[in-house]
Parts: C-alpha cells; sequence; structure tokens
C-alpha cells in the first residue's frame, strides 16, 4: 500500500522508465548519471525521502518517454545498485530490470587518481574499475589499483 | 605468468623458484662465464623516465646471457614527445622486441603496457605505483644474508610515501611473514591504503617516527632517500631528515647479522662510516640487480636455467 501511495505522488507515466528504491537523497546522483539532468527534452519526476518497507526510505525517479538501455541502466550501481527498474508501455508495466555491477565498471567513469595512465584520455583502452567490494561499495582501478573516492567519482563519468 | 607488473604476479613458490635461478646465474652476472640462454632475443628498453641502475642492469642481464637489447632513447627526441599514445609506442616496440622492460612516470602504465602487448612486460616503476623487479633482487640480497625470508624483523625507513620500493617490498615481505617497522618522518607515512592491504593480509606492522630506537632488534634495516623537494622548505628538511640517517656509531649495539640495505643512490641517508661495517649490503644489493633480472628474464621468456652452470655457488 505504502508503495502504491509513493508511487501516485507524482502521475503514473505513459511511455518510460521508473526506477525505485534509490536510496534516500541519491536521486539528483542518478539523474547525472543517467545523463537525464542536461537533457531537457523529456519531462522528469522525483519523489524524494518517502517510506519504503524495503529500505526505511528511499528516492524515486520517473522518466517519460524514454527507454533506458541495460547499458545506461549498470551506472546506477555506483550510487544505486539495489534500484528496482520498470519499463512502462501504455500504463502498464512492460518489462522489468535489476542493475548489474559484475565485477568491473568498464567506460561508465574514469580513475580519480590524477596521476593514472587513464587521464590521458587519448589513450584507446578502456577505462576499468575492478568492484573489490559491494557493501559498502569499493572500487579500484584496475591499471593504477588505486582506490576510488566515490564522491570524486560521480564527476568523473564518461 | 606473462609479465611481471606487480609481486601479486609471483606466487611464494615463484619467487623461491626465480631466486634459486637467481644463485645459480651469480657466475654468468660475474662474467666468469658465458651462457647464451638467450641468444636471439631481443629485450627492448622503454624508459619514459631517468634509470641508471635498472636500465643498465636489464642491459647487462640480457647481454650476459647472449640476448639483444633495443633502447627507447632519449624521450626527449623519441615519438612519444610528438605526442604518442603509450597504445600506439607498445604496439610498435612490441613488433621489434620479445620482452620489454618499462619505466613510466604515470601509476598504472605498466599494466596498461601489458594490457596492449603480446611480448611480457617487466614494470621497472610507475609512477609512484610498484617496482617488482627492484623487489626481487632485494629478496634475493636478503636471502643471502640470512638464508630465508621467513618470519624476519624489517625496518623500512624514510620516505614510504612516494618511496616505490618499499611499497613493492612492503607486500612481498608480509608474505613471507616478516614482520614490518615503518619508520619515517609524518609528512613520509605510507599510504593508508597500502598499510590497510597489509593488514588485511594479517600483517604485524608497526609505524614510527623513530629510526634508531628500532634497529637493534631487526634483521633487516632497509633506508630510503627523503627528497628536499617534498618539502615547503630548507629548514624544515633538514630537521625531519637528519632523524633519518645511519652512522656506523649507530649500529654499534645490533644483531651481529642484521643488514643495512638501501635501493641507491644515497645522499646522506647512509654515512659513509657505515660502508666498511659488516651490516653494509647495498653495493652487493645493486650488483644483485643483475642477477635477479637475468631470472627473471629467462622465466618470462620461457628458457630454464639449467641446474648445473659451473661455478655456480647457492
Amino acid at each position: 500500500m505504502a508503495d502504491e501511495h509513493n508511487m501516485r505522488r507524482v502521475t503514473a507515466i505513459r511511455n518510460g522508465t521508473v526506477i525505485d528504491h534509490i536510496p534516500s537523497g541519491q536521486s539528483l546522483k542518478v539523474l547525472e548519471l543517467l545523463n537525464i539532468a542536461r537533457d531537457t527534452s523529456v519531462p522528469v519526476s522525483l519523489v524524494m525521502n518517502v517510506p519504503s518497507k524495503k529500505m526505511g526510505s528511499k528516492d524515486i525517479v520517473k522518466v517519460e518517454d524514454r527507454e533506458l538501455t541495460q547499458t545506461e541502466l549498470d551506472r546506477l550501481a555506483l550510487v544505486a545498485p539495489d534500484s528496482s527498474i520498470a519499463i512502462i508501455r501504455a500504463y502498464t508495466v512492460a518489462e522489468k530490470l535489476t542493475v548489474n555491477l559484475g565485477e568491473e565498471v568498464r567506460n561508465v567513469v574514469q580513475c580519480t587518481f590524477s596521476n593514472c595512465i587513464t587521464q590521458n584520455l587519448r589513450e584507446p583502452l578502456p577505462h576499468r574499475l575492478r568492484v573489490t567490494s559491494t557493501d559498502p561499495l569499493t572500487l579500484r582501478c584496475h591499471y593504477c589499483q588505486r582506490p576510488q573516492d566515490l564522491d570524486e567519482l560521480i564527476h568523473n563519468l564518461l | 605468468m606473462k609479465g611481471l607488473i606487480t609481486m601479486d604476479d609471483l606466487t611464494n613458490e615463484d619467487i623461491l623458484s626465480i631466486l634459486e635461478d637467481a644463485a645459480r646465474l651469480l657466475p654468468v652476472a660475474r662474467g666468469e662465464t658465458f651462457l647464451p640462454l638467450l641468444q636471439g632475443k631481443i629485450l627492448g628498453n622503454l624508459f619514459f623516465e631517468p634509470s641508471t641502475r635498472t636500465r643498465m642492469s636489464f642491459e647487462t642481464a640480457m647481454k650476459r646471457l647472449g640476448g639483444d637489447v633495443v633502447n627507447l632513447g632519449d624521450v626527449k627526441t623519441s615519438s612519444v614527445v610528438k605526442g604518442e599514445t603509450l597504445f600506439d609506442t607498445i604496439q610498435m616496440v612490441d613488433g621489434y622486441t620479445d620482452i620489454i622492460a618499462m619505466r613510466h612516470p604515470r601509476q598504472g602504465a605498466a599494466r596498461y603496457a601489458q594490457d596492449a602487448a603480446r611480448v611480457p612486460i617487466l614494470n621497472g616503476g610507475d609512477g609512484a605505483g610498484h617496482h617488482p623487479t627492484q623487489t626481487m633482487l632485494d629478496l634475493f640480497t636478503i636471502l643471502q644474508s640470512h638464508g630465508t625470508l621467513e618470519g624476519l624483523s624489517v625496518v623500512l625507513a624514510g620516505d614510504l610515501r612516494y618511496g616505490r620500493t618499499v611499497h613493492s617490498l612492503s607486500h612481498a615481505l608480509v608474505r613471507f611473514g616478516c614482520k614490518l617497522i615503518l619508520a619515517s618522518p609524518e609528512l613520509l607515512r605510507m599510504p593508508t591504503e597500502i598499510i590497510e592491504d597489509l593488514r588485511e593480509h594479517g600483517a604485524d606492522v608497526t609505524e614510527t617516527e623513530d629510526l634508531l630506537g628500532n634497529i637493534n632488534e631487526a634483521d633487516v634495516v632497509y633506508m630510503t632517500r627523503i627528497q628536499k623537494e617534498r618539502f615547503a622548505d630548507e629548514d624544515e628538511y633538514t630537521k625531519v631528515a637528519g632523524a633519518y640517517k645511519l652512522h656506523a656509531r649507530d649500529v654499534a649495539n645490533v644483531k651481529a647479522e642484521m643488514i643495512i640495505m638501501h635501493p641507491l643512490p644515497r645522499v646522506d641517508e647512509i654515512h659513509p662510516s657505515v660502508d666498511s661495517t659488516r651490516h653494509a649490503r647495498y653495493f652487493e644489493q645493486a650488483f644483485n640487480g643483475v642477477v635477479a633480472r637475468m631470472a627473471l628474464l629467462c622465466r618470462l621468456l620461457n628458457i630454464e636455467v639449467p641446474a648445473d652452470i659451473q661455478g655456480g655457488e647457492a
């Protein structure tokens, strides 16, 4: 019931993507990660700090008229690894997707260490961050092996 | 095993077996016998940063074993200055050579090069990252003196923050159950992530600013150079660096078999009076760079080192 009520805080969308179970306060980072903040052509609804049985409180993002791809959604692993995603078509859930963190985050963000070889953006090999722990999330650069500062990392999106 | 980028590329068994090969190759390294195990092989020396000992000892190691060496030459006159990526440089050298030794100012460059290359890469130092071939010669020197790598008490002193030799060495020593005493000024402490890694491996690690109070119980004292440019002003440098110097009189009460090591070049952190004590090992250590790198070149090129090299000693 609580979840249904939360969903209706903003209008149900006809077509698009709903990202639910985002940790409270992280939805703005989700928008940044998905490059939605800079895309002004689609309506976006944001619900923050609503009660959640599973999480205590959570954020929800609804993006209209845009179906996010699995590759785009895998970026969410950096700030909302347990989020659940629904692709909506004609007001009904057409597909449910989950975020896959995997063992490595490839070509999503650039290493935060200023003297890493990958700082030269002309170098063609992929940017690779190894997931060394999921709870709490810790990442290390495959090349320089430096642990990554997650707050800083969000500004290094490729 | 493809290349040697960090000490994690070697198991403890690999390390001991390569060091056994190194011991057998000593007469070849000294030039007492010629053993052309690497005849027909070419080493590419890619030093994007200045290097004396590492570059020269790789070259000597290759030539003592009958192999050949091509050099990148001065970075200022090579294609690197024209903006060539490391990826492209590696593609080229990969085609010319059978194995590459590399030093680069950027951390992670050696791993990057290995991902780009077909031939094995030997990491000769990447930024403040790793320097595993130095670690192999350091371990060889310790093994020569103590007969074991297990359970020794080792003081690492000086610049532990920027000194890549101590980063690689500390990882390796901990894997052999050595106790580490890290003696450095506050400003130049071992990076937190490395200490965390060492402790995760169950290491007994103590951090201190007191070098001289900790050397009497040590089996190995490993000194490093503190560079002036790390400090805001010269007074601060003089005040701090003074506490990380060894004089012959400081080693009067140490264990008889304690050894003093240094990756060189030294400036004044080890007084020349120490050179004639029974503890000094830094010049042997520098020579061991040749023999350790000979053993590594053979291992990475899959060339077996014969068991019976004339004049060999363990």
